[in-house]
């Protein structure tokens, strides 16, 4: 069976040094590729403020990494956060069947509207400077972009 | 006993109902904008949860989703934005309450 892709995010305190954000990623990683999944790729956003209070924490040291892997891997994973102390939160969400559908959306809405300007006898792509430009476009603009009475 | 029922009650026959709703339609001339999903005019296919920049204008100060009638988002991209509304929520990405 392929595997599956998942993403981890995990908060840390405010205070967590470099070398102990890459100490937990090591653990993280052993467990990953003791059960033979492999980290695609590991982003750290650095400190952010939390939006409301986790324990006594105010802010956050966020990591996310996004693993391909088993369903038991990140059972085993999920369960190894819990356990450990330093992380104050985390979230372990499986994105690979999303990301499935937004592709083929996407490549069928490109080719639905090659198709359409080659029928019109344009080229393909949309050239520069073709279209309305987005200043003008967004006078009457009818998407939502925020509160309304 | 039917005696009376008809004043008292308050509530008149059908003219009497029609005279009301138009008054309500002339106090308050409606110009609506025409509500358009913002994920379908964009086209928007992800709605990820660690994108707090593209829910915010969702979640208003006191913290609850705001509705489709509201917004003008479709059904499908609604349901889109709850589940990644919900995610960012659990971490700390975006309230849960404020007040």
């Amino acid at each position: 069976m392929s595997d599956r892709q998942y993403e981890l995010v995990y908060i840390l305190p405010p205070e967590t040094t470099e070398q102990q954000a890459g100490e937990l990623h090591e653990q993280i990683a052993s467990t990953v590729s003791r059960m033979s999944g492999q980290i695609e790729k590991t982003e750290n956003w650095g400190r952010r403020k939390l939006a409301y209070e986790i324990g006594h924490f105010k802010e956050g040291v966020y990591v996310l990494e996004v693993i391909n892997g088993s369903g038991e891997l990140m059972k085993e994973l999920d369960r190894r956060l819990k356990v450990i102390d330093e992380v104050i939160r985390h979230l372990v969400v499986r994105v690979d069947e999303e990301k499935k559908v937004v592709d083929r959306t996407r490549t069928k809405r490109q080719s639905e509207s090659e198709r359409r300007r080659v029928k019109r006898g344009l080229p393909p792509q949309r050239q520069p400077g073709e279209g309305r430009s987005a200043e003008t476009d967004d006078m009457d603009d009818d998407r939502f972009d925020g509160m309304e009475a | 006993m039917r005696f009376g029922q008809g004043r008292s009650g308050g509530r008149g026959r059908g003219s009497d109902k029609k005279d009301k709703e138009k008054q309500q339609g002339q106090r308050r001339p409606m110009f609506r904008r025409r509500k358009v999903c913002k994920f379908c005019a964009d086209k928007i296919d992800d709605i990820n949860y660690k994108d707090v920049k593209l829910l915010g204008p969702f979640v208003p100060e006191r913290g609850k989703i705001l509705p489709r009638r509201i917004s003008g988002t479709c059904a499908m991209h609604q349901r889109k934005l709850q589940t990644a509304i919900k995610r960012a929520r659990q971490l700390a990405l975006i309230p849960y309450v404020t007040d």
